[in-house]
């Protein structure tokens, strides 16, 4: 039912199950929140940002389902494909760590998701830039809370300012990845439904320096630090099957199980 | 590694389980965060409402928290946030003094005079 990664005919499913399986695994980290935020209303707050990325998948999985036709459907889309063909980041998989590394990601990817769809209101397919227009403005609170909250932790007290270095060290060499595009994105922009990726770097550094400044971080020089890869061609981290492996275990162990 | 989890519900903490040693164990707000009160108006043109309160380091921090908490089901188009502490309430002890002698004083309500039919909205 899934069509391999890369072939010419999937370029647009491949594409959006992307643009899904980013906002899908890390909405899935982000709930390992629930419960267990350091406070009662930053626990809300995170996983009210896991609920709006739960949304965006099912949006780009409903459009990818129903250009793939026969019996695939979003539910399908994130239950029964293995990590092979998971096409996210490495970033969003990686585990949360302490609420400054969860908060860090948060940050680095809500900048540039809200560079990405801002980029994808001009896209050719309606639907996708429909879908872009709707997250924007979710995607502007997370882009504002997370900002924030770096500010917050980095300009905090010793703990939290060391804390939010280390998160940021750890994370740096993931950031490259959205900005270095696989086949299938190049393929989107050159029909122009998709974003240009590497376009959006520069933006990107500015935003973030901009912040981690305001933050007291040490802002990175760009270019300097070599840049893992291969999440979106579906060559991930050893995280990814675990967070699979807990997410589709209902549907797996009990096939078209519902409420 | 074991942990034992007792579970106790409000007001059967045995007194001598109460506090670590010397001294007493206040249970103190989270992250030591001052209260805040929350008023959401619903939609414009009516009056802000107190919804409830919550915990946060500032005022933005309450603002924000405040939208995650209490606006998740559209229930609002503004937030107002106070402190806690700025609020400043009746005496439950005064509600005798306060209150009662307005209750036969019935001549201080409106209702003694014929309104024209005309007259909508009173």
């Amino acid at each position: 039912m899934y069509q391999p990664v890369n072939t010419q005919a999937a370029n647009l499913v491949n594409y959006l199950l992307h643009l899904g399986d980013n906002a899908l695994i890390l909405s899935q980290r982000n709930s390992e929140w629930c419960g267990h935020g350091p406070v009662l209303e930053q626990d809300i707050a995170i996983t009210n940002i896991s609920l709006d990325l739960i949304g965006q998948a099912r949006s780009f999985y409903q459009y990818a389902a129903s250009l793939e036709g026969g019996d695939a459907t979003e539910d399908s889309l994130a239950y029964l494909r293995g990590e092979r063909t998971y096409l996210n980041c490495l970033m969003n998989e990686l585990p949360n760590g302490d609420w400054g590394q969860t908060i860090m990601r948060q940050f680095f990817f809500s900048v540039y998701q809200q560079l990405l769809y801002n980029a994808l209101l001009q896209s050719r397919d309606e639907t996708v830039a429909a879908i872009a227009e709707k997250s924007l403005k979710e995607v502007t609170y997370h882009v504002r809370w997370s900002s924030e909250w770096v500010i917050r932790l980095g300009d905090g007290t010793d703990e939290s300012h060391a804390r939010m270095e280390k998160a940021l060290n750890m994370l740096w060499s993931y950031t490259g990845e959205f900005f270095m595009p696989a086949g299938y994105e190049t393929a989107a922009v050159a029909e122009g439904i998709g974003a240009d990726v590497a376009a959006l770097q520069q933006r990107w550094m500015e935003q973030v320096a901009a912040v981690l400044q305001e933050a007291t971080l040490p802002v990175p020089v760009a270019g300097k630090t070599w840049m893992q890869s291969g999440g979106k061609e579906g060559k991930h981290s050893e995280h990814l099957g675990f967070l699979l492996a807990e997410m589709q275990y209902l549907q797996r162990a009990y096939p078209g199980a519902t409420w | 590694m074991n942990i034992r989890l007792t579970k106790y519900y409000y007001g059967d903490i045995p007194e001598e389980n109460t506090g670590g040693g010397a001294g007493t164990v206040t249970v103190k707000d989270v992250a030591g965060w001052p209260l805040w009160e929350v008023f959401i108006r619903s939609k414009q043109g009516l009056d802000h409402k107190h919804v409830g309160s919550l915990q946060a380091a500032d005022a933005q921090m309450a603002i924000e928290n405040a939208r995650d908490v209490y606006t998740r089901r559209s229930e609002g188009i503004s937030i107002w946030v106070v402190e806690s502490k700025h609020i400043h309430a009746s005496n439950p002890d005064d509600a005798g003094a306060f209150y009662e002698p307005a209750n036969d004083k019935v001549y201080r309500h409106p209702t003694f005079y014929d309104l024209p039919e005309e007259l909508k909205h009173m």
